[in-house]
């Protein structure tokens, strides 16, 4: 099992760093969903359901959607300001 | 000199923070004490089976307490900076619409499972008001409107019934001569599956507002 622990907290390390590091603010939003569902897979490790369900649940679905809506509601915003340019960041 | 830090100090407080946090968990105990025992000890007077549940709802109450006004708050925060966007038509095919009316029923149905199993095992409040939230959102998302009345007094009453009746239940058991908060052992499952189901609705009503970004338009007090 500490093949999967060991990738598991690599690839969080990653993943974390990449989402912050991202241009693209929708890029960032999907990295951070898939840090909130490894995580997931870290709390089950961890033996600790409870906080799993609450990760998968609020961490990654629901701050997740929220994300999607503040990006979206920022590009709707920048389209009003400044009409024909694709504004991404 | 320039305003940005140089990248040596940024390097400097990384390390320091690191090296920190790994001293710290290094000089943790192999085996930690913890308050396990101590939890499992009280169990039978906490009026639930689950550890996690017993020390969420009656041994640290307060800090849930908090945690749902806190959830309350940032609601009223939302609705006192923003109006909800009009939505625009064009996502709510018949195919969304079809899949939420089958699922939104059984989406209810799970909520009221893990409520139920949070006395016993894994799940409580916040989990069941997640997938409550989820349930409007697929709802919101299917292009349904709220219904006309219900923007005003009973979300309201809908957002902060978790903070009431947690607050109502701690208050009242003072009147039997016992601490804020502190549930009798013999009526604390039902008072803690009160407290849950009542938290879950407003947990599952803050969230789904929250996605929606701001008050509805329609909703003016007394209205």
């Amino acid at each position: 099992m500490w093949m999967l622990d060991g990738t598991l907290a690599v690839s969080l390390v990653l993943i974390a760093s990449r989402a912050l590091a991202a241009d693209d603010l929708f890029e960032a939003v999907a990295l951070f969903v898939a840090f909130g569902l490894l995580m997931t897979l870290a709390w089950v490790r961890l033996d600790a359901v409870d906080v799993a369900l609450a990760e998968a649940g609020i961490g990654a679905g629901f701050t997740g959607a929220l994300f999607l809506a503040g990006v979206a509601r920022l590009q709707r915003q920048a389209r009003v300001r400044r009409p024909g340019r694709e504004v991404h960041r | 000199m320039s305003r940005a830090p140089s990248r040596a100090v940024l390097w400097l407080l990384l390390l320091t923070l690191g090296g920190g946090l790994g001293w710290a968990v290094l000089s943790l105990p192999p085996v930690a004490q913890g308050l396990g025992e101590q939890v499992r000890q009280h169990l039978q007077v906490s009026g639930v089976e689950s550890p996690v549940t017993a020390v969420l709802l009656n041994f640290r109450g307060y800090d849930t307490l908090l945690e749902i006004a806190v959830l309350a708050l940032a609601t009223v925060a939302i609705w006192s900076v923003a109006t909800m966007p009009r939505r625009r038509r064009g996502l709510a095919g018949p195919v969304l619409v079809f899949f939420v009316q089958v699922l939104v029923p059984f989406m209810v149905l799970l909520a009221g499972y893990l409520l139920w199993s949070g006395s016993h095992a894994e799940g409580g409040a916040f989990q069941a008001g997640v997938v409550l939230a989820a349930a409007a959102l697929l709802v919101i998302l299917a292009g349904a409107p709220l219904p006309a009345g219900a923007g005003g007094w009973p979300l309201r009453v809908g957002l902060m019934l978790g903070l009431l009746v947690f607050l109502g239940v701690g208050v009242l058991v003072t009147t039997t001569g016992r601490n804020f908060l502190e549930l009798p052992p013999a009526w604390a499952g039902g008072l803690i599956l009160m407290i849950e189901a009542a938290a879950a609705i407003s947990i599952g009503a803050s969230l789904a507002l929250a996605f929606r970004g701001g008050r509805p338009r329609n909703a003016r007090a007394g209205s």
